[in-house]
């Protein structure tokens, strides 16, 4: 295929994966932000006046990015893990498959498709938490990069979940036992720095906390980690991720007999 | 010329070690009807499924249009058009899109794939169902749905597998009808069904395929006349109580007014009719009593199936 051929096959896949979850808006979009602004209510200020400052913010300031970063993650992983799945569960991947298009093209459309969803429900939450707190972004460009590189990770680990899946509960099984805890303990709620050295050790093995440390850089101005790593880590682990989904792609695994 | 299709010694050995094909070959020249047929679980959905790459092989080789499907796969199939048995759609999307993503899928500008869209909708009675989401569809709509998919990209090889399957007769006859025309136009169509019937008036060559291997590949006419017997009913015009006397030829009395005999190769008709009408019985209509090709099928399974016993 011609670039121009491959371009249109990959907006196409883009265009459908948009249409996709703006069809059912009720089920992607709105749960999220509902879920997120309950967060900024109860945690943010309700609990939050009680807690005081942390790492030299109000509480409220504190969690607004770790939860912004937390909506994206969740909401790209989950985006292509289900589309993927049902793609394959009502055979319409083999619409795919059949076409003279590259296995990176199909990849790279879903994906794309996953970060769509992730910043969208992302920009709805930050939306949302204007009406909280005020937000001062101090580095634009590496809050925009990191948000972006975070979806990108996390829509190659739905599309990797989603090939492994034969059913609906194996694409939950990660979000529920794996995503959601390394999140909560990835610095969302807290600063590392309130735990012993060696819970903080411990910590610097989860990379949820080094996105959501970025993010919180690229808004605040503070972090609890060096944020080079921070993009180093993500670089990497979307590396190993695109070529291990490649891999599986290429040989047909739970695609093709 | 070359091939529309060829395929040279193909084999199919699942992991769990069945050998669903143990090295089929066979041709279909450009511009042909062809049926493969089969029973069920001969092998004829795998070997489609290896042309269009859901399924790998693990031997021999396929060309489409000359081009080998392990060398260029992108360039063959933007020859080839599938109808798949099941239906392979997203049940939430609208038919028009259904079929307008597909043209991008193959590259096809958004512009150019509506206008197909819209030209193979209206063709195959859909257009009117095009806001719809393909759940909503009858089964024969969705088989028709999955035609015009295939078609978008306006492939030089189309292959069905069983698109008339659950199909009512008048909506099967005017599927005939279409892929009759687009086969006039210049595509090449393969063809698998359980109703001989669609085989033997639709296309001209065929491949039977048992139990993973080719045990007849020919023309329908050439196989036809291997035909060394036909059993035909024949509705007479008045009561009769007893089988009149038929002669050289086998028969019996269905009922008062049906008669089977049993044409062998080499016996005439006209016989059957002049000692008929010498005893005053009248024949108002004649049929065969099964499909010509269902009864060669059915005898060359039987045949495949003694060898393989022995």
């Amino acid at each position: 295929m011609s670039p121009s051929t491959l371009w249109i096959a990959f907006s196409t896949i883009f265009r459908r994966e948009v249409r996709r979850f703006t069809r059912i808006w009720p089920q992607t979009l709105v749960p999220p932000v509902i879920t997120m602004s309950l967060y900024f209510v109860i945690f943010g200020s309700l609990i939050g006046r009680r807690i005081g400052e942390m790492g030299g913010f109000s509480y409220m300031e504190f969690v607004v990015p770790g939860l912004i970063m937390m909506a994206v993650i969740t909401n790209s992983y989950s985006n292509v893990a289900s589309s993927f799945y049902s793609a394959k569960f009502q055979r319409n991947i083999e619409e795919l498959l059949v076409a003279p298009i590259p296995n990176w093209v199909i990849m790279a459309g879903y994906v794309l498709g996953g970060v769509a969803r992730g910043l969208i429900v992302g920009f709805v939450v930050t939306i949302i938490a204007l009406l909280f707190t005020a937000l001062e972004v101090q580095h634009l460009a590496l809050t925009i990069a990191i948000v972006f590189l975070a979806a990108v990770l996390f829509s190659l680990a739905g599309f990797i979940n989603a090939i492994f899946a034969n059913s609906f509960d194996d694409i939950s099984i990660i979000p529920t036992f794996v995503l959601t805890p390394l999140t909560y303990l990835g610095g969302v709620f807290y600063s590392i720095e309130l735990l012993s050295p060696f819970w903080q050790g411990l910590s610097k093995l989860n990379p949820v906390l080094y996105m959501v440390n970025a993010f919180r850089y690229g808004v605040l101005g503070v972090s609890d980690i060096n944020v080079a790593w921070a993009f180093v880590g993500v670089l990497v682990f979307i590396a190993l991720l695109s070529g291990w989904g490649l891999h599986l792609m290429s040989h047909g695994k739970r695609l093709r007999h | 010329m070359t091939a529309a299709l060829s395929i040279s010694n193909l084999q199919k050995t699942y992991e769990n070690g069945f050998q669903a094909l143990k090295g089929i070959s066979f041709e279909v020249q450009p511009g042909d009807f062809f049926a493969l047929l089969g029973p069920n679980g001969a092998g004829k959905s795998t070997t489609i499924g290896v042309i269009c790459s859901l399924v790998r092989k693990t031997g021999g080789s396929v060309s489409i249009f000359g081009i080998d499907i392990d060398r260029d796969f992108a360039a063959a199939k933007q020859m080839l058009g599938v109808v798949p048995q099941e239906f392979n759609f997203s049940q939430f999307e609208k038919v028009f899109d259904i079929v307008a993503t597909q043209g991008g899928f193959y590259g096809m500008p958004r512009k150019l794939a509506e206008e197909r869209t819209e030209k193979y909708l209206k063709q195959l009675g859909l257009w009117d169902k095009r806001a719809v989401q393909a759940r909503m569809l009858s089964g024969g709509m969705k088989r028709r749905l999955m035609i015009a998919r295939a078609l978008i990209h306006e492939p030089k090889l189309l292959i069905l597998d069983e698109p008339t399957a659950g199909v009512d007769i008048e909506l099967r006859r005017s599927m005939w009808t279409f892929l009759e025309e687009i086969n006039r136009q210049g595509t090449t169509i393969i063809l698998t069904t359980h109703y001989l019937e669609e085989a033997e008036s639709l296309c001209r060559n065929i491949a039977i395929i048992d139990k993973g291997d080719i045990i007849e590949n020919t023309s329908i006419r050439s196989l036809l006349k291997t035909l060394n017997r036909e059993v035909f009913i024949l509705d007479v015009r008045d009561a009769l109580q007893s089988c009149p006397d038929l002669g050289r030829f086998d028969g019996r009395l269905v009922d008062e007014n049906s008669l089977e005999v049993t044409v062998e190769k080499g016996q005439s008709l006209n016989d059957l009719f002049t000692r008929l009408g010498e005893q005053g019985v009248a024949v108002v209509s004649m049929r065969n009593r099964a499909n010509r090709l269902e009864e060669l099928f059915v005898s060359l399974l039987a045949d495949a199936k003694k060898e393989g016993d022995k």
